[in-house]
């Protein structure tokens, strides 16, 4: 360390590690880009696209009839918060994923919006990541993502799309919307990937 | 091309008390390479025994080589805030990178683009600053086109930039949350729908729209300016928390 700063003590080093630069909140702040879309859920639709074209869909009541899981995870945001422990609800990529043929390796997530986000497939699978729509209980609200968003705990939450719509399944990776404003385009927190570069 | 984004140790050059519980740092940096209006820096804060923490503030100042400024609103609990507006003195050094962010911005129309579209910035408390920064980029280069603020401050004690709004040169309409100077037309209260549609520009004038502000704050301005017929493409935000500040 070659730096500190004059003064400075620092206070809230009482809790368990954090990703580097992170500090806790109780609350759960939220990062989107514009107004908080209202996705009715008689027209929701959630859709897998192969490379092939092949499509994989399913409406609420579709979603909702498959096996639910229960994910307890800790979530960093780029914008330096994290939140440890949360409870969501959710059905995970590999139910999703069950009668997919791909050999993609990457994966374009859409959300209803405009919204995109990219990451590897790999990332999705293997208990991984979900589509989530209850956390602590309670239906997922709006603003922050609901009625259902992806959920993937082991990168930075802007790849966590929320009013998630579907995902494209590609040969060559694409950046997203942030991926394209300047930001990591994988995003691992303990490797602070926040930024393009870093 | 990738341009890595590094740490660089800025000094503190200047502090001005805007309210308070706010405060501008003035920064030399000497590599700092300028700016868009709209745009955020990372300041990192580093204690004697290794520990270290970061959060992201908004750049209040026009586009300059080597300078940047910062408000920074006083969170009573906070770890980092009451350090940057409280502790932190003129010649300190303050270790920070950037600029940050492509999308919350503003740049002036071009002669080519000969863009006219209006723009309409909506404040809640120091969600000012990035709008700040867009006001003085529009005054630095010269700009005519049509602006109007709605700020939205708990009482007229806590409103940033007081003094040089009106110089902006475009309207500026404030609304208080809990307490109004004398003989205001108005008694305190939320912003609304009714006060949205009074104040700004209507969705027929087809104008960008920047809200930034506390998160419920940010969360009603930008659905009601959806209900009332705004573009929702036409509406970038940016929120911050804790929620309820």
């Amino acid at each position: 360390m070659s730096f500190v700063s004059p003064g400075f003590g620092g206070r809230r080093r009482e809790h368990r590690d954090l990703p580097p630069g992170q500090y806790l909140t109780e609350d759960f702040p939220v990062l989107s880009y514009g107004p908080t879309p209202q996705v009715d859920l008689a027209d929701w639709n959630f859709g897998i696209v192969t490379e092939t074209g092949a499509v994989h869909g399913w409406g609420w009541e579709a979603l909702l009839a498959l096996p639910h899981e229960t994910p307890h995870v800790d979530i960093h945001c780029v914008t330096k918060w994290s939140k440890l422990d949360t409870d969501w609800e959710g059905v995970s990529l590999d139910t999703l994923f069950e009668n997919v043929e791909t050999e993609a390796e990457y994966a374009k997530v859409y959300s209803y919006g405009g919204y995109s986000t990219n990451l590897p497939l790999e990332d999705l699978l293997d208990g991984k990541a979900w589509i989530a729509f209850g956390f602590d209980g309670e239906p997922l609200e709006p603003e922050h993502g609901g009625p259902a968003r992806l959920l993937v705990p082991h990168l930075y939450f802007w790849k966590s799309a929320k009013w998630v719509r579907g995902i494209q399944l590609l040969l060559e990776d694409e950046p997203g919307f942030w991926e394209e404003n300047g930001y990591h385009n994988y995003g691992d927190p303990w490797r602070e990937q926040r930024y393009e570069g870093d | 091309m990738v341009r890595r984004l590094s740490w660089q140790v800025a000094t503190v050059a200047e502090i001005r008390h805007e309210t308070p519980s706010a405060d501008t740092l003035v920064l030399d940096v000497p590599e700092w390479p300028g700016h868009l209006a709209g745009q955020h820096l990372d300041v990192r804060l580093t204690a004697p025994d290794g520990y270290s923490t970061e959060r992201s503030y908004s750049i209040a100042s026009a586009p300059s080589a080597g300078r940047v400024e910062i408000t920074v609103q006083r969170v009573e609990d906070g770890e980092v805030s009451p350090y940057l507006a409280g502790v932190l003195s003129v010649g300190d050094p303050l270790e920070l990178r950037g600029p940050v962010g492509g999308y919350f911005v503003w740049r002036p129309a071009t002669e080519s683009s000969g863009s006219e579209q209006p723009v309409q910035l909506i404040a809640g408390g120091s969600g000012i600053v990035p709008l700040m920064a867009m006001a003085r980029t529009r005054a630095q280069v010269g700009s005519d086109e049509p602006f109007r603020l709605l700020y939205s401050v708990r009482s007229p004690e806590e409103a940033i930039y007081r003094e040089e709004l009106p110089s902006l040169g475009f309207e500026v309409t404030y609304a208080y949350t809990r307490r109004t100077p004398p003989d205001w037309p108005v008694p305190a209260g939320r912003v609304d729908a009714a006060l949205l549609a009074a104040t700004t520009w209507s969705p027929d004038d087809k104008p960008r729209v920047y809200v930034c502000g506390p998160t419920p704050f940010v969360e009603v301005v930008a659905n009601v300016l959806v209900d009332a017929g705004h573009d929702p493409a036409s509406i970038r935000t940016e929120r911050f928390g804790p929620t309820g500040r």
